[in-house]
């Protein structure tokens, strides 16, 4: 039997990624890192700042994303969301920039505990990835 | 009566304005095309999105403690009215028709005493409501900068609304736009997004058990401000191709109203030359008879 289930992640603006054999995803989820594998049981649940790590026949794959809902159904996966990128194809000064805004950001006086945890995860994503 | 060269003047104005439309529409025809793209791209996102919420929103057990974005504040006091309309003219009547439906709804909100609130997003709403409602317009959006529809500025309205719903400043949230049906309709839509409708959450199955990482609440509540962003982003992408669609068709109309009138003046232009010359033949001839 195959062990392979579908991936499909979207943007609001297109549709991002299409992948009919995967056969293990690993979601940065709000509470902790989630490996999905095929039959799960049906999930819903929203991400922080991570690595999205797919696994599939044809290797691994990386993306970063900022937030986002996963919805996993009947051997689909969904993941929406408004900010991902390849890791392997961004920038070093996109990161740099972002990881600057972030900064300032977090160190604001305002900010709330579940942002200022958020935009933390942020930073030290981005600092792994440079 | 005009002289031939009035007359051939105004062919050739006439000529030049239906120069100008031609190219409009071409230009509109492409980008309509882009416009559509977009939007059709952009559907599987709010399509998601939405069967989530109202997965969601089916389990959710006690109603009572349901987030204010999803059942809204218990009042019905103030509205606000977002407004999407274009940032250029030369579109047919694509801004009056939406301006037409949300002014029919401002009447019907007057008319029940309560109090209107306006958002515009597009230069030529704000012109043509700040006549009749300049008090009620709380603010202006343009994005006249951007060249393409995208998800950033959606997100920059959407949390401009969440902000001020938080602070309590209005209790229902209506987006006014126009949908794509095909290039020569549109139709002007209003879309209630605070509180949600979850009219269509009758056809889809409740049945699908999920398990919720965080709760169900928890996830909601992050997702509904979101689920606000994406409507108006597809309100946006339904806008722009709407846009297109009416001005490519305004601009065909002008162009076939140009030609008729070119052809309209070419023969006033033949007859009045043809007139003059049986005038000076006729001058000569009885000049000769009368030798």
């Amino acid at each position: 039997m195959s062990e392979e289930f579908k991936l499909e992640i979207v943007n609001p603006e297109q549709s991002f990624l299409l992948k009919e054999d995967v056969t293990e995803v690993v979601i940065p989820a709000f509470e902790g890192e989630m490996g999905i594998l095929k039959d799960h049981i049906s999930i819903i649940s929203f991400l922080k700042p991570g690595m999205i790590k797919i696994f599939s026949k044809s290797g691994e794959e990386n993306y970063y994303v900022e937030d986002g809902i996963v919805e996993f159904k009947n051997n689909n996966l969904s993941v929406l969301t408004s900010s991902i990128f390849d890791v392997k194809k961004v920038d070093k000064n996109k990161i740099d920039k972002m990881l600057k805004q972030a900064e300032e950001y977090s160190a604001k006086s305002e900010i709330t505990d579940q942002n200022k945890y958020l935009v933390d995860q942020k930073i030290d994503i981005l600092k792994t990835l440079n | 009566m005009a002289t031939l060269d009035d007359l051939k003047k105004r062919i050739a104005s006439v000529k030049s304005t239906q120069k100008i439309t031609k190219a409009m529409k071409m230009v509109a025809a492409a980008k309509l095309r882009r416009a559509q793209e977009n939007a059709e791209k952009g559907r599987p996102y709010s399509e998601k999105m939405n069967n989530i919420i109202l997965n969601l929103s089916n389990g959710i057990s006690d109603k009572e403690n349901a987030p204010k974005l999803l059942s809204g504040t218990g009042e019905e006091k103030i509205h606000l009215c977002i407004v999407l309309t274009s940032d250029r003219g030369l579109c047919g009547g694509f801004n009056t028709n939406i301006i037409k439906k949300a002014k029919a709804y401002f009447q019907k909100i007057s008319d029940e005493g309560k109090t209107l609130k306006i958002i515009t997003v597009g230069s030529k709403g704000y012109d043509q409501l700040k006549r009749d409602y300049e008090n009620n317009i709380i603010e202006k959006i343009s994005f006249k900068d951007s060249k393409t529809i995208n998800y950033l500025d959606a997100e920059k309205v959407g949390k401009m609304i969440i902000e001020s719903f938080e602070k309590k400043e209005f209790d229902v949230c209506t987006i006014f736009y126009n949908k794509f049906k095909n290039v020569i309709t549109q139709i002007p839509q209003e879309q209630q997004i605070i509180p949600l409708k979850t009219s269509e959450a009758e056809k889809n199955s409740s049945e699908d058990n999920y398990e919720f990482e965080p709760d169900e609440d928890e996830i909601l509540s992050n997702l509904l401000p979101k689920n606000i962003s994406t409507q108006i982003f597809k309100a946006m992408l339904e806008n722009s191709a709407s846009e297109q669609g009416s001005r490519m068709s305004a601009m065909d109309n002008a162009t076939r109203n140009a030609g008729e009138m070119v052809d309209k003046l070419t023969i006033e232009y033949n007859r009045s030359r043809q007139a003059a010359i049986t005038k000076e033949l006729i001058e000569i001839i009885s000049g000769a008879e009368s030798l």
